[in-house]
């Protein structure tokens, strides 16, 4: 799951990495956007409530709505 | 699989030392046993290098409560009070993470102190690096600067004060050194001490993986070109853990549901096994599958030498565990009973139901060998110490000189980095940084504590025996500007490679002023740590040793302030007369030469300045007080003006020195006070009395500092101007 | 009357909160554990500064998760006075108590500095004590206060007085080189709708005495116990 700042609020650390970037030479760099990367195991019986579980525990808790987005892949794994 | 000869190298043990453990065990060593030995054995955790030396230091006193030997020193501070110190390196790990290794000194630190039952209030730190025009230099310098704070910030502790000196032999090996003060009512001392037969061995806290294996034999060793690759060595802090751990602890501790506490620091937990068994002179027997594991299927000696943060041991009677466990439930933290304290004298440890490891605790915790170094002066010192500064033509624009040196990383205000850390927290902190020393009232008994930090690797490397003194004056000084008394010291001491008889004569030279200075000025040394082989392809380091000093206020109003207060008021300087340009800032600012001797002490001198500095501070006599260290007279004038806002109008005392000597010379036993015109005369009595000389140097007042010679202006510059030279350098370099 | 200071796991100025409460104030003092089910008919909450959970994940989000807010939302809903200082505000917002949300400091450091605010509002129980315009001194001593809402959300606020403390010089003038964090707006301090629930990134528990440098917070605790404490008097005058 990735947990990003939204387009429109201002990211402090994504504008330091693009300043350094640019000032290492990538002149072709044009934004740069920080977020956090979460890896959530979990078991389902099937995709769908996979999803579904993903989505509200998004909500509640792993992003805030007021600043952040969030996208997430699922990815099926054998149980041990 | 590896013989046990080609392990025992990569181990670091040497032949000698193979043979003395044998010699303990009356047996061959298994690789479990070799690995407990060698991180034990190593120069961080038995001092084998150094031991002989330390032992000059006074190390007791009428206050001394708990002197070296223990996780850290503790002091009486009256009222059934004590106060509880130490200071620590965390050199080796910054320099490969700073962030994470800076992190894990002051959490480190802080579990020294809260494992002596006292609760920790306020941090210092003394850190050096290679000049900030590096790229690399700066990289490390903001990620201590933020490692520290990530951490102390975190765990409520306020970080009050500290000082950072930037040289170029630091650039590879910056320093790191981390102090921690706590407080705590005397009847509540615990000792790491496993005794108590059938008593249980607790484990809490944080779960063991891979990290920091080897850390202690690595913080044992020059770094080289390669230590980059050492990265796994260096453990991962977790401030949060930290600070449930110190509210868990401290609550067991209050309700005494422990017998003995230990944290886990180098060495991990075969540390904390053998040094509780062998304080004790009991033994313990644990089960190591009991140990929750971060990763699966870890080897007996890496479980016995992993180096993970915020694990705690406690000695507990079998009745106190089910309240000891209600405790660290709350705290939303687990233990794990590993085993028992027994009668013998020995640390066995089982894994799979299989004894691994059986050692006499005191063989392994003390048992050491002790080195006597060879020692022999280098080369370079009489070359050194035989260059004149004053040979050198005198600089041209005082102004000029002044400016630069206020702007120089070494004296420029330190503001941006102290901004970083919360030194407010605990709404204790009644001098923040900034001042010669911070002050934190202790509210159980309504006086305060002041504390410093001070070392200068440049005197030491100069004339090791002064230096070391001069460390000790300037810290103690620091306390008595502020009026307090110094009732204690910890040292850290940063050298390089031992075996080599030059870095240990610069050992023995600075650890004997260190001792004198301690001697004479009556301030025991209850605690410290030793590190050697700060050393980066065989350059070392200049000899630091950093000196943590601790005084006591009979109250928070009491204290003194660097700031001149009011118009009017006279500028007066205090005491010694022995300069030197020789190791100076003017002479590294100015002409970029570290040379020269540093000026000697009079400790007989210093004791009576200090004293008088007290006395005169407690009892008001005087509005302002400063010690005068790098950069001399004219750059403490110039910071009492900045702090106080106000501007001086100063004479130079007539003499046939040279000017700049006398504008920039630094010499101890120092300090500029201002007083109201009305209670000169009170004070002069007092000086006099007290063998100390006093000249009239001006007036504070105006928006300018202007200092002349005979009426001859050598100096006249607007606090406008000086403000922007002494703030905004670090901000400027850094972003 | 009994305040009620609530710990969670890494609070760290609950101790300055109660100190100043108990021997500053004298007051009636409790502090309330982060999993208890009730608030030990405290009448007055604060939420104070820290690091709860190591502010991992986001400032504030997982407090705010934890047993004992739901007690802390029914006491708010039932018009009770909750005070979220610092990371107190961060929990305050994260449980949705206050509009808004707290993130890194736009120059993306820990600041540990004096500040001076403004009050923009003295109608709420917080302020009534001060008058509207008062320049007050107090520290902050934080990583994540840059305060944020979207411009409508903002306006709203704004329209119904509850945005109480901005950032501002010692003169009260709202500049850019005052704000240590970057908040829109300036914004330091907010309410809710109610005026019961008040969240502040400044310290007032630590400028209560003149010894640490300033006593203008106690014009929040003091206002407090004007309303709460003498409400009776209040309302016969």
């Amino acid at each position: 799951m990735e947990v990003t700042l939204k387009k429109e609020v201002h990211d402090p650390q994504g504008s330091a990495v693009e300043n350094s970037l640019k000032s290492l030479g990538y002149e072709a760099v044009q934004r740069v956007r920080v977020g956090k990367y979460l890896e959530v195991e979990l078991e389902a019986p099937d995709q769908n409530e996979a999803a579904r579980l993903v989505e509200d525990m998004s909500r509640r808790l792993l992003s805030n709505p007021v600043i952040e987005d969030y996208s997430y892949t699922l990815e099926e794994v054998r149980r041990q | 699989m590896p013989d046990q000869e080609e392990i025992r190298r990569k181990l670091g043990l040497s032949d000698s030392e193979y043979e003395l453990i044998k010699e303990h065990l009356r047996r061959e060593p298994n690789v479990t046993e070799l690995n407990m030995y060698s991180v034990m054995w190593s120069e961080h955790c038995s001092y084998k290098h150094s031991r002989s030396s330390l032992e000059l230091f006074p190390t007791s006193g009428p206050r001394v409560v708990q002197g070296p030997g223990e996780n850290a020193g503790v002091v009486d501070i009256g009222d059934g009070f004590a106060a509880v110190f130490k200071i620590e390196s965390h050199n080796h790990p910054s320099a490969i993470e700073p962030y994470q290794g800076a992190a894990t000194g002051v959490g480190g630190i802080l579990r020294d102190i809260f494992t002596m039952g006292a609760r920790p209030v306020a941090f210092l730190n003394s850190l050096r690096f290679g000049e900030l025009n590096s790229a690399a230099c700066r990289y490390l310098f903001d990620g201590v600067v933020a490692g520290i704070g990530g951490y102390g910030n975190c765990v409520g502790v306020p970080t009050v004060a500290g000082e950072i000196y930037f040289e170029p032999c630091y650039e590879r090996n910056p320093l790191v050194n981390a102090m921690c003060v706590g407080v705590m009512p005397l009847e509540r001392l615990v000792l790491g001490k496993a005794g108590g037969k059938g008593n249980l061995v607790v484990l809490a806290g944080s779960k063991t993986g891979r990290d920091g294996i080897g850390g202690v034999t690595f913080a044992s060793e020059e770094l080289s070109s390669d230590s980059e690759k050492d990265r796994p060595a260096v453990q991962v802090g977790d401030p949060f853990l930290g600070k449930l751990l110190i509210e868990a602890t401290l609550e067991a501790v209050e309700n005494g549901l422990v017998t003995g506490v230990q944290d886990l620091g180098g060495a991990g937990l075969t540390c904390a096994l053998t040094e509780t068994a062998s304080r004790a002179g009991s033994g313990i027997e644990v089960e190591l599958d009991r140990v929750p594991l971060r990763e699966a299927e870890m080897p007996a000696a890496e479980i016995l030498v992993s180096e993970s943060q915020e694990r705690m041991l406690f000695i507990v009677e079998p009745e106190k565990l089910e309240p000891l466990q209600e405790v660290f439930k709350h705290w939303e933290l687990d233990l794990a009973v590993l085993g028992r304290v027994t009668e013998g004298r020995e640390v066995v440890v089982r894994q799979g139901g299989e004894i691994v490891a059986a050692v006499p605790a005191e063989s392994i915790a003390g048992g050491a060998p002790c080195y006597y170094p060879q020692s022999r002066e280098p080369a370079y010192y009489k070359e050194l110490a035989a260059f004149e500064p004053l040979t050198l033509p005198p600089p041209k624009d005082y102004n000029r000189v002044l400016l630069e040196l206020l702007g120089s990383f070494d004296l420029a205000s330190k503001e941006w980095v102290w901004r970083r850390y919360d030194h407010m927290v605990r709404t204790s902190t009644v001098q923040g940084p900034g001042g010669d020393a911070a002050v934190i009232r202790v509210r159980e008994t309504g006086r305060a504590l002041a504390m410093s930090v001070d070392g200068n690797g440049r005197y030491c490397y100069l004339d090791p025996y002064r230096g070391g003194m001069l460390a000790v004056c300037e810290a103690t000084r620091n306390l008595s500007c502020c009026g307090a008394e110094p009732v204690g010291i910890t040292d850290c001491l940063n050298f390089g490679n031992p075996e080599k008889p030059e870095v240990f004569w610069q050992f023995e030279e600075a650890v004997k002023g260190m001792a004198a200075a301690c001697e004479a000025l009556n301030v025991p040394v209850v605690g410290g740590n030793v590190s050697f082989y700060n050393e980066v392809d065989k350059e070392a380091i200049y000899p630091t040793p950093v000196v943590g000093a601790v005084g006591l206020l009979e109250c928070p109003e009491q204290q003194g302030k660097v700031a001149f207060k009011d118009e009017g008021d006279l500028v007066l300087l205090l005491g010694g007369n022995e300069l030197s340009l020789g190791g100076s800032q003017l002479l590294k600012s100015a002409c970029g030469k570290v040379a020269g001797r540093p000026a000697a002490v009079d400790l007989e001198l210093e004791k009576r300045v200090q004293d008088l500095s007290r006395r005169l501070v407690r009892e008001k006599l005087v509005e302002s007080a400063h010690d005068l260290s790098e950069g001399g007279l004219a750059v403490a004038l110039a910071e009492c003006c900045l702090q106080g806002n106000l501007g001086a109008v100063v004479d130079l005392p007539v003499s046939d020195r040279r000017e700049d000597l006398v504008l920039f010379g630094e010499g101890p036993s120092r300090i500029v006070v201002s007083v109201k015109p009305e209670k000169l005369a009170e004070t002069a009595a007092l000086a006099k009395a007290g063998g100390v000389d006093l000249f009239e140097l001006g007036t504070a007042g105006g928006g300018i500092l202007k200092i002349n010679s005979s009426s001859k202006p050598l100096i006249s510059l607007t606090l406008d101007e000086m403000k922007q030279a002494f703030e905004g350098v670090f901000k400027w370099i850094m972003e | 009357m009994k305040w009620g200071v609530v710990v969670f796991p890494a609070s760290n100025c609950d101790l300055d909160a109660y100190h100043l409460l108990r021997d500053v104030l004298g007051e009636k003092v409790e502090y309330i554990r982060h999993d208890a089910a009730t608030l030990a008919g405290c009448d007055l909450l604060i939420l104070p500064g820290g690091f709860t959970y190591g502010d991992y994940l986001r400032p504030g989000a997982i407090a705010a998760r934890s047993p004992v807010m739901g007690a802390v939302v029914d006491f708010a809903a039932g018009g009770g006075p909750v005070l979220g200082i610092c990371n107190g505000f961060q929990v305050l917002t994260e449980a949705g108590l206050l509009p808004g949300a707290l993130y890194r400091n736009s120059h993306l450091q820990f600041r540990c500095l004096e500040t001076y605010v403004r009050i923009e509002s003295s109608s709420i129980p917080f302020t009534g004590a001060a008058e509207t315009g008062k320049v007050l001194k107090m520290p902050v001593a934080h990583g994540d206060g840059n305060y944020y809402l979207p411009e409508e959300k903002r306006l709203e606020l704004e329209e119904n007085g509850q945005i109480i403390f901005r950032y501002c010089d010692f003169e009260g003038n709202i500049v850019r080189e005052a704000n240590p964090n970057g908040s829109v707006d300036s914004i330091a301090g907010v309410c809710n709708r109610a005026g019961n629930v008040l969240g502040m990134m400044p310290h007032p528990e630590r400028a209560g005495e003149k010894i640490l440098g300033s006593e203008d917070g106690l014009v929040i605790f003091n206002s407090l116990l004007e309303f709460y404490g003498n409400r009776e008097v209040r309302g016969g005058a």
